[in-house]
């Protein structure tokens, strides 16, 4: 091996890489004072969370803390007891579940840590389904499908099941799934959660890469400093609440 | 690091000019931080001395000294030891970190507070690394992840300490 390669250019200062992420997150989505019990254990006691457009949040936090509840009530699929969800100046909390749902469809996009592909359907069919289900025809959306493939680095697998993929595979054909109707927001849930370390750091990069090709907010749950790595900023939440690691506690 | 094994090594893919090991040692190992030209010749002076590699005659020519160095077997052998040596694994037992943490508690001062702003440091910098392993060649890659491995344990010796910190301050006031 001989030293001439981009290793030379290594420097201190190139250690130093500013993010991509905004300066002062805005609201584009945003928890505010959010609690939820389930039973008489409370999951969120006050949450607030704000997330930019285009930003991409890692939500950090040990088991049981609440995190992945914070992230069901900003997608739209828990309610908040009390408080308030808004997406681009909508009140999400206030919709009814229809309008919810037709929402998670049209605008969200979802990656959870083990893919959930339909395991009937082709791997090209997987990444198809949010199109199909928002009334696209299906020849178009079996093509707008294919051409993730490519993307992520699964060329030949268009025609595989999930039982035939690897999981690395199948989180990236759910990666595709999650972005194909290009989403205002990705909510991941662990997405590498299933994975070692080499699988992980290739869905990341695709996950991150993609998303800022298309200014998809994303949020992001995980317990996993390597993954939160690649966000803009990180946020713990602890018992319930949010803490936004800017430093000491007054 | 060893800059003499290091340089050693480098010699043991043939016969090299100073300028161009240091060129080379720049690359692999620099970091923003190259050895000085008068290292590197005092480092193969002191190793042809030693025996552990041979230095030509001077070759003639404009611009400075140029002599080419060539390892021998002894040389080769001592690459060789270190290479199959591990390095001593945690030397530094007692960190700043650890430091810091009991010095608060004995204090009794807000130890967890310390651990956020410690944290945030640690993921702040976790960020950087991955921004520039994501832009970077395969070395940069493998020095980041060298890295951002290290900066994850220490995250997680924060996160388990934070989570014990009571306990922990109790018995550390109760030795003062």
């Amino acid at each position: 091996m001989t030293p001439g390669h981009s290793a030379a250019g290594r420097s201190a200062a190139n250690l130093r890489v500013t993010g991509h992420g905004p300066g002062a997150p805005g609201k584009f989505i945003e928890a505010v004072d959010l609690s939820l019990s389930f039973g008489s254990t409370p999951a969120l006691r006050g949450a607030s969370l704000g997330v930019a457009k285009g930003e991409i949040v890692a939500v950090m936090g040990p088991s049981g803390s609440g995190k992945s509840t914070l992230l069901h009530c900003l997608a739209g699929i828990l309610v908040p007891s009390s408080g308030e969800v808004h997406f681009n100046g909508m009140r999400l909390d206030r919709l009814s579940d229809d309008k919810r749902s037709a929402l998670r469809r049209d605008r969200f996009g979802f990656v959870f840590q083990s893919g959930q592909l339909v395991p009937e359907l082709t791997a090209e069919e997987n990444v198809a389904l949010p199109l199909l289900l928002s009334g696209m025809r299906r020849g178009p959306a079996m093509a707008a499908a294919r051409t993730w493939f490519p993307t992520l680095g699964l060329d030949g697998l268009e025609s595989r099941r999930s039982g035939e993929l690897s999981g690395g595979q199948a989180q990236r054909v759910a990666l595709a799934r999650g972005l194909v109707a290009g989403p205002e927001v990705l909510f991941a849930d662990e997405p590498t959660g299933a994975l070692d370390s080499v699988s992980g750091e290739l869905v990341m990069n695709l996950l991150v890469t993609a998303a800022r090709e298309q200014g998809t907010t994303v949020v992001l749950v995980t317990h996993d400093a390597r993954v939160a790595a690649y966000a803009d900023r990180e946020v713990v939440v602890r018992d319930g609440t949010v803490s936004t690691l800017t430093g000491a506690k007054p | 690091m060893s800059v003499p094994l290091t340089l050693l090594g480098l010699l043991e893919r043939g016969p090299s000019h100073g300028y161009d090991l240091k060129r080379d040692y720049d690359a692999y190992f620099g970091q923003g931080r190259p050895l000085r030209y008068s290292q590197v010749y005092a480092t193969l002076s002191r190793l042809a001395r030693d025996g552990k590699a041979a230095a030509g005659p001077v070759e003639q020519g404009a611009g400075p000294e140029r002599r080419r160095y060539v390892i021998t077997d002894e040389g080769v052998a001592d690459v060789d030891k270190w290479l199959a040596e591990p390095a001593p694994p945690e030397p530094d037992l007692q960190s700043e970190l650890f430091a810091k943490v009991v010095l608060a508690l004995v204090l009794g001062k807000h130890a967890g507070n310390y651990l956020d702003v410690q944290r945030a440091a640690h993921l702040q910098r976790m960020r950087e690394l991955t921004e520039f392993k994501r832009q970077g060649g395969t070395l940069d890659v493998l020095l980041a992840d060298h890295a951002l491995y290290r900066l994850e344990a220490d995250l997680r010796w924060i996160d388990h300490t934070a989570a014990r910190l009571d306990t922990i301050a109790r018995t550390v006031r109760g030795q003062s």
